[in-house]
């Protein structure tokens, strides 16, 4: 089952490209082959033994680096999940910021203190989380209020979840709040058809989850989330409308989870290699550089100086990264509370 | 007391100081908005928010779903984009859905951000028996949330109290969990201070000074312990009686230089006794104080049950009534 990449323009024969120059398409593949590249680098990382932990989004590429382009940094807010690499490096986190999360260094955004993965920048507009799935989705909701509440034009939140968080209780009170409000949010669901081992059909009974989105009384849609450029229309259609007072809506893009859940799980325990090998197929990486050099923006030697170029950027970020110190122990106790702190008072 | 602008005073109860405090706050902050179920049209089920729609707007007074984990959670989501929400939780006993929202976020934001990102945030809550509120409508929550770090829990027992910790509640940069005794709203009355004030967050206050008993306590129970308190005087007892006003961060100092006068401990509350707040003040007194005690320290609260029944036996066998707590301070002082 190999799903299409990209639409063309029937009669022109021309790439459906939504407004996307030729830099932006190639910043699309760089994204997404940074993606793969720093996924890798947590996993080798941990095989090393030098990080106890790696989880990535492979298969998720296309879908982020799309969703990405269409945030428009210094004014939208981002609320991602744990699995949104490709979106976080879209917005303007470095691979060194990333690396330096991978290696819990104290010069990462959270000062070592949570998971790789769980980003936050203030200054980028990535709204800090949990690994408690879907309690960020009501963080957005208030962020979007608070944008409408000062009357803000132009700005929207970003938020997005797996499929598996749209079965918790807050997914549904977020959208249905949302929806009552006419908030300027957008509800980006990445659909790579598992919950760690829960297939799609053990979650849930109509397995389009987009489809809900008339029931909370707002607009929906599904897109392939294997493309893109598509992945990227889709967005920014929603991000403007939210943007100009349209309201949320629920945007749900397909794609698959190539890898285990993380480090610490065995895939071939839930599903088998066939399967995987089949869905392989539908890699958007290799799919994506083969569209870009058939459609004569770049060349199959530009592709290769991007991926040269990639690892180049990602071997440097983790040896900045590596060199950089722990926090100290001390560290353990600033920021429970505004100032020092002691319960005993 | 902190800043009092005024030397006048008004008389209130514990409902009209929560109601007057908030009006200041939402009067003097465009940042603040009140969500919660029924604070609008409705003004709040203890009319807390009356009329409070028709000045703010709905906007400001927001009618939420009932849906008590987005209550909390949009209001985390609030205060990390720079606005000062106070949530309402109709009764204590609905807090629960909101757990997560409460221990797992708003209590960390701060701490997993490393400081980037902060979650000033005030949920309000009615919380406590003796209404015949029966399973669900009279528990207290404090236990399961005091054992929390990145949370502050406010449990004032009269309306100046309410006012000026409120108002710290409000201004504080984090997470404040503020209980109102739901038995103390209209019962209890007293002189509230005009003008914008604050209590310090984490300062107890010595009701009643005594020489052969220290009573700690908080809500409700600081009224009856003091009533308690004043009939053992008449018997010649002298009992010293401490509110704890805040549970987290709780007031050491106070607790330990009256125990270290009075040499007795007595702690009373409505929570259950089991890993209750008595809990962590007894271990306190032990591990700083142990060789000032004349007695073991005593805690007089509820019993391992879930919670207080409907009908009155059940609810009166639940909670411990002011002879109750004579006769326990009674068996201390002689001991």
């Amino acid at each position: 089952m190999t799903t299409t990449m990209a639409k063309t323009d029937i009669k022109t024969g021309k790439l459906e490209r939504y407004g996307l120059t030729d830099d932006k398409l190639r910043a699309l593949l760089r994204n997404m082959l940074l993606q793969r590249q720093l996924d890798n680098r947590g996993f080798q990382l941990n095989r090393q033994g030098k990080v106890p932990f790696a989880l990535g989004s492979e298969g998720h590429e296309a879908l982020q680096a799309g969703a990405a382009m269409a945030f428009e940094r210094g004014k939208d807010i981002l609320a991602p999940y744990y699995r949104d690499l490709g979106l976080c490096l879209g917005i303007g986190l470095s691979p060194y910021e990333i690396l330096l999360s991978i290696f819990a260094r104290a010069a990462d955004h959270n000062g070592g203190r949570q998971f790789p993965n769980h980003y936050s920048s203030k200054q980028a507009g990535l709204m800090s989380f949990s690994s408690i799935l879907a309690a960020h989705i009501p963080h957005a909701v208030g962020a979007a209020y608070a944008i409408k509440y000062r009357g803000e034009q132009g700005r929207a939140v970003l938020v997005t979840s797996g499929d598996g968080t749209t079965s918790e209780g807050e997914w549904h009170e977020s959208m249905n709040f949302a929806a009552i409000h006419e908030l300027p949010m957008v509800m980006l669901v990445e659909n790579n058809e598992w919950a760690i081992s829960t297939p799609l059909d053990k979650q849930m009974a109509q397995p389009e989850i987009w489809k809900r989105a008339a029931g909370y009384g707002m607009p929906g849609r599904r897109f392939n989330g294997f493309d893109p450029i598509e992945t990227y229309g889709a967005v920014k259609e929603a991000m403007d409308r939210a943007r100009s007072g349209g309201g949320p809506s629920i945007v749900e893009g397909t794609c698959y989870r190539y890898l285990a859940h993380s480090t610490d799980d065995n895939d071939m325990t839930y599903r088998t290699k066939e399967v995987v090998q089949e869905r392989r197929k539908n890699d958007p990486v290799p799919r994506f550089e083969a569209l870009l050099v058939e459609y004569g923006v770049m060349s199959e030697r530009d592709v290769e100086a991007m991926r040269k170029d990639v690892l180049r950027e990602t071997n440097d970020a983790t040896d900045r990264a590596e060199a950089m110190p722990y926090p100290q122990p001390s560290d353990l106790y600033t920021h429970v509370y505004e100032g020092a702190w002691e319960p005993w008072q | 007391m902190a800043v009092s602008s005024s030397a006048t005073s008004t008389v209130m109860n514990n409902v009209e100081a929560v109601r007057a405090t908030l009006y200041e706050a939402l009067k003097s902050d465009d940042r603040t908005v009140i969500l919660g179920e029924d604070v609008g049209a409705r003004g709040n089920v203890f009319l807390i928010t009356k009329d409070f729609i028709n000045e703010f707007g709905p906007q400001r007074i927001i009618d939420t779903p009932i849906a008590e984990a987005s209550i909390v959670g949009i209001a985390v989501g609030m205060a990390m984009e720079g606005l000062r929400p106070i949530a309402e939780i109709q009764f204590a006993d609905f807090i629960y859905p909101s757990f997560n929202q409460i221990v797992g976020e708003a209590a960390k934001t701060r701490y997993r951000s490393n400081g980037e990102y902060t979650c000033p945030l005030v949920i309000r809550t009615p919380y406590g028996g003796g209404v015949r509120g029966a399973l669900s409508h009279s528990v207290s929550i404090e236990a399961l949330f005091y054992h929390v770090p990145g949370l502050k829990i406010v449990a004032p027992a009269f309306p100046a109290d309410v006012k000026g910790l409120l108002n710290a509640a409000i201004d504080d940069p984090d997470p404040v969990l503020f209980l109102e005794h739901k038995k103390t709203y209209r019962l209890i009355k007293g002189e509230v201070p005009d003008g914008h004030y604050t209590i310090p967050l984490g300062k107890a206050n010595l009701l009643k000074e005594g020489t052969q008993l220290t009573v700690v306590s908080y809500g409700l129970y600081v009224h009856w312990a003091l009533e308690a308190a004043q009939k053992l005087q008449e018997e010649g007892l002298s009992v010293e009686v401490i509110d704890l006003r805040s549970i987290r961060p709780m007031d050491k100092g106070t607790i330990l230089r009256s125990v270290e006068k009075t040499r007795k401990l007595l702690i009373v509350h409505e929570d259950n006794k089991f890993g209750g707040i008595g809990a962590e003040i007894s271990a306190m007194v032990a591990e700083e104080a142990l060789f000032h005690l004349d007695a073991p320290i005593r805690r007089l609260c509820a019993p391992d049950v879930p919670a207080m029944g409907y009908a009155l036996p059940l609810e009166e066998e639940y909670m411990s009534s002011p002879g109750e707590m004579a006769e326990a301070m009674r068996e201390l002082v002689r001991f």
